[in-house]
């Protein structure tokens, strides 16, 4: 099982590796926020497979102050850092 | 392997797919809200697969309960952020994708 | 090589590429708020490599602040920039005569290079497994009071050091409310989403804080983990247009800041007097002393982090920050 929780972990990495495109590529600033919040439930995720894979129960608190910090910085680009004039999204 | 190990594996699995679902879900999708809808549903279905499938292997009801505590947040956390950057591209005008 | 080790390397492997990957691109993006978003991201695989590393008290201070906090302070700042400077999307213009020629950066290329070579001889001399002083600390663990080594480490053996910290983080928020007044910036009432998200998640974020706090005796966790969170509380608190009642912004706030480094320092002056020495718990009451020294600390830090979101000394009377 242990393998299995490890090849998980593997694969849920090169999917936030794959998440970054949209960073990178926007075009607006909800896409990049959007993507940073793939990265914090993905990070979860790999955080509760490697507490049961490195036999860590610890690991599972790290994964709970995840969970609620991620909704911290989402509300702060919400309510403060999103620019009025949004540049139009082009459908891709 | 036990029954109960090929249990957790196929959800683990299950839930792995849905979050290939969600990420193929933010590259592809035309506009940003249906990349919200994609990234939120599909996230938290898979992370709620993969809760359930290592809730079988945990070795204590209080490790089953921090998972499911943590997969509620993560839901709660996940639905509000999504209303609340949907309601502010509404408003600073981001068109809606039309067919 | 069996399957577990390599996906073990595959995974450790993956992680530190995106970190440098990460970096690089964060540090040389043009445009501001795509860099801060890289940069959230970069905390966010920084906590998961200090999980590899077995260091789950550092990941969790990494996750609260390095990915929390940090993020929400960066994206204030962004705002308050682009209110300053009147410009929606900050990036540097570039030109023929600004851009980065040779004769700029042929110096600092060259020492980043000796430096890193001279890194990569220094960790290929050290010993592959050096135990350091985790003998010493082993050892000395059941007369510090707790049964955590870092929290041990921290609060007590070190115990110098996270007063001096204190005091650092004291003197950031000073620095940052000496820049002036919080400027009142009109905002809109929050809706009901983000008014019950608020409501229900601030109690949770203390209560995990009070738990942080107490299992960092015997587990993962401690003062500077459940400030943290404290502060991440604050800010949820500030975002949602809560603000202080006027009375409590004069003394009590300025009370409540002050209260960690002051009893760290009325202790370490009492042990003095007593003892003969700064800070020697004595290690009957160690345990005891260690919790009542990290309760203040939270509280402490807690304010401090939710005090410099406001990014300004708050203002007392009408039209309060």
């Amino acid at each position: 099982m242990q393998t299995l929780y490890l090849a998980l972990a593997v694969f849920l990495l090169l999917n936030l590796g794959a998440g970054m495109w949209r960073v990178l590529r926007g075009p607006t600033a909800a896409d990049r926020m959007l993507a940073a919040q793939l990265f914090g439930t993905t990070a979860v995720a790999v955080l509760v497979l490697l507490a049961l894979a490195m036999e860590n129960t610890a690991l599972l608190d790290v994964a709970l102050l995840f969970s609620l910090l991620a909704a911290v910085t989402a509300v702060a680009f919400v309510r403060r850092a999103w620019p009025e004039q949004e540049v139009d999204n082009d459908s891709d | 392997m036990t029954l109960i190990d090929y249990l957790s594996a196929a959800l683990l699995i299950a839930g792995a797919i849905f979050f290939l679902a969600g990420t193929l879900g933010l590259l592809r999708f035309p506009d940003v809200y249906t990349r919200l809808h994609a990234l939120t549903k599909a996230d938290n279905v898979g992370l709620g697969l993969i809760m359930a499938g290592l809730s079988f292997q945990a070795e204590s009801w209080a490790v089953a309960g921090k998972l499911l505590l943590i997969w509620l947040l993560v839901l709660l956390a996940g639905a509000s952020v999504a209303h609340l950057v949907a309601r502010g591209a509404l408003k600073r005008g981001i068109r809606i994708w039309k067919r | 090589m069996e399957a577990l080790t390599l996906l073990e390397w595959g995974f450790d492997g993956l992680l530190g590429l995106g970190l440098l990957w990460l970096a690089w691109r964060a540090l040389t993006c043009p445009e501001l708020f795509k860099a801060i978003v890289l940069f959230i991201a970069f905390g966010l695989l920084m906590a998961l490599a200090w999980v590899r590393l077995d260091a789950p008290d550092v990941a969790l201070a990494e996750a609260a602040i390095g990915a929390g906090l940090t993020g929400a302070l960066l994206l204030a700042a962004f705002a308050k920039l682009s209110l300053v400077t009147g410009h929606e999307e900050l990036k540097p213009a570039r030109s023929e005569k600004n851009r980065i020629r040779f004769q700029h950066y042929w110096m600092p290329a060259t020492t980043l290079l000796l430096v890193t070579a001279g890194l990569f001889y220094v960790i290929l001399s050290l010993p592959p497994y050096a135990a350091g002083l985790s003998v010493e600390v082993a050892s000395n663990l059941d007369t510090s009071g707790v049964s955590n080594p870092v929290t041990a480490v921290l609060l007590n053996f070190r115990g110098y050091d996270t007063l001096l910290e204190m005091v650092v983080l004291l003197l950031a928020l000073l620095g940052v409310w000496s820049l002036g007044d919080t400027t009142i910036h009109r905002e809109a009432a929050p809706g009901l989403v983000l008014d019950t998200l608020a409501r229900v998640l601030v109690p949770l974020l203390i209560l995990v804080a009070a738990y942080l706090l107490w299992v960092g005796a015997h587990a993962p966790g401690g003062a500077f983990q459940a400030g943290a969170v404290l502060g991440a509380a604050g800010v949820l608190l500030l975002l949602s247009s809560w603000r202080p009642h006027a009375d409590l912004i004069a003394w009590p706030l300025r009370l409540m800041l002050v209260l960690g480094p002051a009893i760290f320092v009325i202790m370490a002056v009492l042990l003095y007097l007593t003892k003969g020495q700064l800070l020697e718990f004595p290690p009957a009451q160690a345990g005891i002393l260690i919790l009542i020294l990290e309760a203040v600390a939270t509280v402490s830090i807690g304010i401090t982090l939710a005090a410099l979101f406001l990014g300004g000394r708050p203002r007392r009377g009408k039209g309060q920050a």
